[in-house]
């Protein structure tokens, strides 16, 4: 017993070494940069910087633009998922990869494949032009950026929501369909409550690499379009201003936080709402 | 004889080519209540899904008091299930399942509450009402299955298996339960079971079932006392499963000893399969019976003993109250009432029913 124990700590041993040298050591950095000036003083001024207007702006706006790109995903992973559970109960397993595996190409290969697309002289206004209409403004908008950032993290949604969606029992799907409720009545009472904990999850690991973006919004926004990722980027590879840098990513990693612990709640509030009732009941 | 109200009409079901129904054909009247008994495999539930509506036959229709339902959806037809594997809600408490089908028939508050009352005290579980299903045992999910579709009245109840987790003692408690509710409701039960002493003990009408046939359908006096064929009496009750000739009518031989039996119309001369149950194999002091033998095996089981007594290398198996000694040489007599004669499998077909076990 004890020994298994000691060598399945052995086996988390380079895990820890990982996470220390890829993750603490760097948090720590950015937390001590974050909380002094460039002479080592302990200053809250880092951090106070969100407020300028052009940090604001650029913050509110990348959360506008990521809450967005993940209602966009949800509304487009939901259905595919559903779509592809049934595919695969039809033993339909090739439609899954299909569908599943150009998700996971290379994130700069595709962003970059979209911006030749939407590009003044792209494809698309290419075509326009052709068939004798005007050229669209597509490239360096908002919604070229919305759209990068689904296209490029709708596999974060689908993927848990799948699994959930998948894991559902077909005979309680059966049972709800039994006791006389029509497939409207099935989705909404049965199989939706039943996927909440791999939406919560999506939702979760889209909304935090679209809130954190400046691949994305750099490539499609042209430099024009200042996300809070953006500014933080060139607060450390343009200004060199580390301590400023860091200081609006950690305003940034408490909205991450934030996030990540209304998800956790969220998922286990049904839960302990629940255990609580019975408990008071006894 | 009652209405009918179900007729499976010659249906048919494979998948990926396996033949799982092979035109099977069964009536169903209502209030009654039926036991598709058989091993594991042969198809009962996906007769039950045919039934609900969870599959459609690839050959047949399903008739739903003179209705063809076959394509009905599940929330249209007048009947619910109890899931095998119960398939509980499991994002809602205790009370909520049950209340599930009320609510969809949009029945008032009160009427819910007093529902769920009325159901959880039926299975026994007051007081679970806030319970999450997720921490309950086999047992008590099982428990709420049943609940959860009794509340709704259907006229026809589908149990698959339903007391498959509960002991003994809870398993009797329930049983009586069911057929009380059975006869207060006039529901019709088509159940499910493993279990050939639940079968035999519930049942109106009782049809074995292997391997996608209906091996035989009757009354549970029939199915013991008649069996049809080799696997109805090896599948119903413990049996002495002999091969035999017959060889005329009222006359048989098993292993060259004649025995005396009713039956007639087997032909002359012509191998069967004789079925004696172990309680009408009588062991009398040597020189009263029909065949002797040397008891090799005494077991008590209860009500009664049981022994295993060699008859010339074969075994015979009696169950008596009167136990005799290991070592003992016996006398074995039969009455003639009590061999029962069954036709030996001829075509492959007929081969393919009969099991090993
Ligand atoms: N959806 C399906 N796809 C493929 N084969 C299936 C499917 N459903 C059932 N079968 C097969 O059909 C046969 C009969 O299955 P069924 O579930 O009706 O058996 P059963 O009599 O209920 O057995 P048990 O007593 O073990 O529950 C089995 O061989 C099973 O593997
Ligand atoms: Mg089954």
């Amino acid at each position: 017993m004890t020994k298994t124990r000691r060598i399945s700590g052995f086996l988390g041993l380079p895990f820890v070494f990982w996470a220390a040298a890829f993750i603490i050591i760097p948090l720590l950095m950015v937390v001590w940069y974050g909380l002094t000036d460039e002479n080592g003083a302990l200053t809250f001024a880092n951090i106070a910087a969100i407020a300028q207007p052009a940090h604001a702006k650029a913050l509110l706006l990348a959360l506008l633009l990521s809450l967005l790109a993940t209602a966009v995903c949800f509304l487009l992973a939901y259905p595919l998922c559903m779509f592809l559970v049934e595919a695969q109960k039809t033993s339909n397993s090739f439609l899954t990869m299909l569908l599943i595996v150009p998700m996971w190409m290379n994130f700069l290969l595709r962003t970059y494949a979209w911006q030749s697309i939407l590009e003044k002289t792209g494809i698309i206004n290419t075509f326009l032009t052709a068939i004798g209409l005007q050229p669209l403004r597509l490239i360096n908008t908002n919604g070229a950026i919305v759209l990068g950032m689904v296209y490029n993290f709708l596999p974060f949604m689908v993927l848990p929501i799948y699994n959930v969606l998948e894991d559902i029992d077909k005979n309680v799907i059966n049972a709800a369909r039994d006791l006389g409720a029509n497939g409207r009545q099935t989705f909404l009472k049965v199989i939706f409550p039943l996927s909440l904990p791999g939406v919560i999850s999506g939702i979760t690991m889209v909304f935090i690499p679209a809130l954190t973006t400046f691949v994305v919004s750099s490539l499609l926004g042209g430099g024009k379009i200042l996300l809070i990722g953006n500014v933080i980027e060139q607060e450390f590879m343009v200004a060199y201003d580390w301590n400023l840098g860091s200081g609006l990513s950690l305003v940034l990693l408490l909205f991450i936080i934030i996030n990540v612990v209304v998800s956790v709640i969220s998922e286990r509030g049904e839960e302990e709402l629940r255990r609580r009732k019975s408990d008071a009941e006894a | 004889m009652k209405n009918e109200l179900i007729h499976l009409n010659h249906i048919s079901k494979s998948y990926n080519g396996k033949v799982v129904l092979d035109d099977l054909d069964l009536i169903i009247h209502e209030n009654e209540f039926v036991t598709i008994l058989g091993p594991s495999g042969c198809g009962k539930t996906t007769t039950l899904r045919i039934l609900a509506g969870f599959e459609t036959p690839d050959i047949g229709s399903v008739i739903f008091s003179g209705k063809d339902i076959t394509n009905l959806p599940p929330n249209k037809r007048q009947l619910n299930t109890v899931f095998q594997n119960y398939a509980l809600f499991t994002h809602m408490n205790v009370a909520e399942n049950i209340a599930f089908g009320l609510k969809i028939k949009k029945q008032s508050r009160s009427y819910i509450e007093d529902k769920i009352q009325y159901a959880l005290k039926l299975v026994g579980l007051e007081g679970f009402e806030k319970r999450s299903v997720n921490n309950l045992s086999g047992g008590q999910q099982q428990r709420v299955a049943i609940a959860r579709a009794i509340v709704n009245e259907p006229r026809v109840l589908l149990l698959d298996e339903p007391l498959g987790a509960l002991d003994l003692k809870l398993r009797q408690d329930m049983q009586y339960e069911l057929i009380r509710m059975k006869n207060e409701l006039s529901i019709t039960f088509i159940y499910v079971t493993h279990d050939q002493q639940e079968a035999l003990t519930m049942s109106d009408t009782i049809v074995v079932m292997n391997q996608g046939y209906i091996q035989q359908m009757g009354t549970p006096e029939e199915i013991y006392n008649e069996p049809e064929n080799a696997f109805v009496a090896d599948f119903i009750g413990d049996s002495n499963l002999f091969p035999g000739i017959f060889v005329r009518d009222e006359m048989i031989t098993i292993d060259g000893v004649p025995f005396a039996c009713v039956d007639t119309g087997f032909g002359t001369n012509k191998p069967v399969d004789i079925v004696i149950r172990p309680e009408d194999v009588d062991l009398v002091p040597c020189g009263q019976g029909t065949v002797s033998g040397v008891v090799t095996d005494l077991i008590f089981k209860g009500v009664h003993y049981e022994m295993c007594v060699d008859v010339n290398g074969r075994e015979w198996v009696s169950q008596s109250t009167m136990p005799c000694a290991v070592g003992e040489e016996v006398d074995i007599s039969v009455h003639p009432f009590n061999i029962q004669v069954m036709n030996k499998p001829e075509s492959e077909d007929e081969e393919a029913v009969k099991t090993d076990d």
